[in-house]
């Protein structure tokens, strides 16, 4: 920790720059009725979440996020604007009560957060509870976040990958059932 | 994009490297960042490039629709049978202590073969995904138009 004492300033300044520049992406994104401007925008928002979480040393989410994220879901994205057109329509309403709800929802959740404890606090709950243990690192793998992963919470993350299996069965199911019924062609 | 002449030299110099990155991260995954999650994103991510630059038809010839969704399947039975084998040398579902004579080598050994698990069924599933997808653009030759 005795290194980071000194880059903290700098370090709150780049999150806090990285923390605009997504709430100027997110403003652009609900402004735009281009449909491939929003994809490329999701992209970038992605890649400015990459880089806050690196800057938070959460490395392997950061890896994720940028693959996940940036690289295939756009590419995913960009997909399905091809089978649609790359324009929004007007909505009919004006979106002030989604707006509204929405407003609320975030005040409230900033509300709640005052009273989380301060980011990375030793003292903090979360910090006393199991996570000793786990830097023991009985199982002697160096990379923690692995040996939480595959390990510690082995069932967690067997339910994660089912679920990633549920989700591509379930693609396959409603793509595939569509041609059938649409005799030859894919629509 | 298939007759893009930079992307065609970009992509055959840059797919082979971006392969062996993802196969890096999975087994670097114990020592430094990374994991099965991300190795197996990172693996499709490659076969989706080769896909929009030389087309659905050749990727598919790479990397058949049936082994895509063999790996759908095999990944969460090779994490659950790694349970199951610790359950069958006397300790509890995905309890790795028991997987060798050493527990620690034995941890590792269970780790090794979740993680193989989880990246075969994540880059299964956002193939998957993505041959749908592309499928359904124009007949069979997907985005790399």
């Amino acid at each position: 920790m005795g290194r980071r004492r000194g880059g903290t300033i700098i370090e709150t300044l780049i999150i806090n720059a990285l923390l605009v520049l997504m709430a100027l992406a997110v403003l652009v994104l609900a402004r735009t009725r281009n449909l491939f401007a929003v994809v490329v925008l999701s992209g970038v928002y992605s890649f400015l979440m990459a880089t806050l979480l690196v800057a938070l040393d959460a490395v392997d989410v950061a890896m994720t996020e940028a693959a996940v994220g940036a690289g295939v879901s756009t590419v995913l994205l960009l997909g399905a604007l091809h089978l649609c057109k790359s324009e929004e329509a007007r909505p009919a309403h004006r979106p002030w009560l989604p707006l509204a709800l929405s407003g609320a929802t975030g005040l409230l959740l900033i509300y709640g957060a005052l009273d989380l404890p301060d980011f990375a606090d030793p003292a903090a709950p979360i910090h006393r509870h199991v996570a000793p243990r786990y830097l023991q690192n009985e199982v002697d793998v160096p990379n923690v976040v692995t040996a939480v992963l595959a390990s510690f919470r082995g069932y967690d993350t067997l339910g994660e990958t089912t679920v990633v299996f549920t989700a591509g069965a379930g693609i396959v199911a409603l793509l595939r059932r569509r041609r059938h019924k649409g005799g030859g062609d894919a629509q | 994009m298939r007759n893009d002449l930079v992307l065609r030299v970009v992509g055959k110099l840059l797919i082979p490297f971006i392969l062996l990155f993802a196969i890096y991260v999975q087994f670097h995954g114990d020592f430094g960042p990374g994991g099965g999650f991300q190795a197996g994103v990172i693996f499709a991510a490659g076969i989706v490039f080769y896909a929009l630059i030389f087309g659905l038809e050749n990727a598919r010839k790479v990397v058949p629709d049936a082994l895509v969704e063999a790996m759908l399947a095999a990944g969460v039975l090779l994490y659950a049978g790694v349970g199951v084998a610790g359950l069958l040398l006397g300790g509890n579902f995905l309890d790795y202590f028991v997987l060798d004579a050493d527990p620690i080598h034995g941890q590792h050994r269970g780790i090794f073969w979740v993680e193989a698990g989880v990246a075969v069924t994540v880059c299964g599933v956002m193939l998957k995904i993505f041959y749908m997808f592309a499928a359904r653009g124009d007949g069979a030759t997907g985005l790399g138009e």
